[in-house]
């Protein structure tokens, strides 16, 4: 079973419910990994942490201009979607701008004169971690200053092994670092607040979900501190309540400190132990 | 002429009170423009409530569709397709699988539609996404709408600063206020490029003080001044003092510690911002001192 665990307003509590999730199936000895998909703010770690397996380093390709073998024809930078390549024939000057290249290879089958050549640029890495014989993370890290987390995310997901419980944790948003993380997921946990934002956002993740037909459910986090219009939505909609956390400081404070409230507070264990359940029941459905 | 004070609010993390700031900064000075590059999940409008005079539809990208009548199935477009989004499905009226797009994974590149021998492969617009400018109760507000699904390459994001630069030139808007996305991808690159100034929102949490750590080594790298605000700083003071003291070795100055305060939320499901809501509060009080350090007056 795989469960992403998702939201479009950030802030609202994925980690929080990955991690617990993660160490109540760890403690019930499930086969599970945990795979931190938000590349760009990896924080899975920051709450459980392994020894390190392996590290990754992800690349991409980049084209590299022989400027002997290039007739500045100007062919690449027609063929370029992403408006890469500069090319001025009469000065006889011909460059890329690497950070918005996508690594789509049309320049290269664009060349006619074996002009262009691929290195490699570095996106960033994927970490797998042990935290048990049964329990792994694999973290998704983008490197500072790159544009997008996509290629790094996918081959995160690409390292998870089979296993009786995939969790990822999604990166925010409903563009495509977020629909990367949704696509291999059997189902989608939407985490949102009581808050005018939280439902805003929450609209827009369900809208892109119903869009790519996949099954959902929402945790709503923070009760008591917004209003209540995401329960009569949610009813309206009839789409599954799975959970809800109240807003209590002392969960706050659990959270600040980076530790598991599951592991603070017992009658939490049960009740995301029901969460998972319900997933689960839901998913057999 | 004066030049436009571009503020950009970026936090690294999620929800740790970007949009809050923004609105409050935006509500505090009349004739601002205020530009929402959180593209993908914008929620300040809910706050500003503007009255939108402009709407243009903005194309993001395009998808590669696939004409059947056309295609002979020879599979090139999938061995030259370097983003997995061309595969052969199980089809009964196919043997070997049908070569089908992968929408979601498709990135719009061409690629597959410039050598398809038989030219079978179309390249469709995009064209859910729009941009907006309107008029709120303090200036003018420019924002959009990202379609589901499209990527957020920062260049809609670039559309919005743009189009706030030229409004605020038009009525002589001395500042810009711009509510970034969470991350440090491309959104969040594209929202501080060319900023004068970058407010770090951050919350005393692991997690925040780690995310704002990668935001301002971003920020670092294009140079502009940075500053940081520790909201709800009071729910956990040995934490907000960590991120005190890290900005001091760092030399970056915190021009604000916010407490706690759930008028935060209250003033939110109204619809105001916190210094309309509550402007005797400390929460507004130090929202103030932060503004009159960043605005031009």
């Amino acid at each position: 079973m795989k469960i992403a665990i998702a939201s479009g307003k950030g802030g609202t509590g994925k980690t929080f419910v990955s991690t617990n999730l993660f160490a109540v199936a760890e403690k019930e000895a499930l086969n599970v990994t945990l795979v931190d998909c938000d590349a760009e703010e990896p924080n899975v770690t920051e709450f459980i942490d392994g020894k390190t397996i392996s590290t990754e380093i992800i690349n991409q390709h980049l084209p590299v201009i022989d400027k002997e073998a290039c007739v500045y024809c100007g062919k690449c930078r027609d063929w370029c979607n992403y408006n890469a390549i500069i090319c001025l024939p009469e000065k006889k000057q011909i460059y890329l701008i690497e950070d918005l290249c996508h690594d789509c290879g049309a320049c290269l089958a664009a060349c006619q004169y074996n002009a262009i050549t691929e290195i490699e640029k570095r996106l960033g890495t994927v970490t797998v971690k042990e935290y048990s014989n049964k329990a792994r993370i694999v973290e998704a890290r983008s490197d500072i200053g790159v544009y997008s987390p996509v290629s790094v995310i996918k081959a995160a997901l690409d390292k998870v092994q089979d296993t009786d419980l995939i969790l990822m944790d999604s990166p925010p948003g409903i563009s495509c670092p977020f629909i990367a993380t949704v696509v291999p997921a059997d189902f989608i946990v939407l985490v949102t607040e009581p808050t005018p934002f939280g439902l805003n956002d929450l609209k827009l993740s369900v809208e892109t979900l119903e869009q790519l037909e996949k099954p959902f459910g929402v945790v709503v986090n923070r009760t008591g501190l917004g209003d209540e219009r995401v329960y009569d939505w949610l009813e309206e909609k009839q789409i599954p309540l799975l959970m809800k956390i109240p807003f209590d400081k002392n969960i706050a404070r659990i959270y600040s400190q980076s530790r598991l409230l599951v592991r603070e507070d017992p009658s939490y264990a049960t009740r995301f132990l029901d969460l998972l359940n319900t997933i689960e029941g839901l998913c057999k459905k | 002429m004066q030049k436009i004070n571009e503020i950009s609010i970026l936090s690294g993390k999620g929800g740790t009170g970007k949009t809050s700031l923004a609105a409050a900064l935006a509500t505090l000075l009349k004739n601002t423009v205020v530009a929402d590059c959180d593209v993908d999940a914008a929620n300040l409008y809910l706050i500003l409530e503007p009255e939108d005079y402009r709407t243009e539809k903005y194309i993001s990208g395009h998808k590669a569709v696939i004409n059947y009548d056309i295609c002979t199935q020879c599979g090139l477009c999938k061995d030259y397709c370097r983003f997995h989004a061309i595969e052969r499905l199980p089809d009964p009226d196919y043997p070997e699988g049908k070569i089908t797009i992968v929408e979601t994974s498709c990135d719009g590149c061409w690629l597959c539609s410039r050598i398809c021998p038989v030219k079978a492969i179309d390249m469709v617009p995009s064209d859910k996404s729009y941009w907006y400018t309107g008029n709120y109760r303090y200036g003018k507000m420019v924002r959009a709408r990202l379609a589901p699904g499209e990527e957020n390459s920062g260049k809609l994001v670039s559309v919005v600063r743009e189009q706030a630069r030229q409004t605020a030139e038009a009525c002589g808007a001395k500042n810009i206020i711009i509510d970034g996305p969470p991350g440090t991808g491309c959104a969040a690159i594209a929202s501080l490029t060319g900023a004068d100034k970058v407010v770090v929102v951050t919350e005393p949490t692991g997690t925040g003080l780690h995310d704002m750590k990668r935001i301002l080594d971003l920020a670092g790298r294009f140079r502009i001044k940075r500053y940081v605000v520790v909201n709800k700083s009071d729910l956990n003071a040995e934490m907000t003092d960590r991120i005190r003291k890290w900005c001091e070795q760092e030399g970056i100055p915190v021009i604000g510690y916010l407490p706690f305060d759930p008028e935060m939320v209250h003033a939110m499901v109204a619809c105001k911002s916190i210094t309309e809501w509550t402007p005797e509060s400390e929460i507004s009080t130090v929202t103030k001192r932060i503004f009159s350090l960043l605005a031009q007056e």
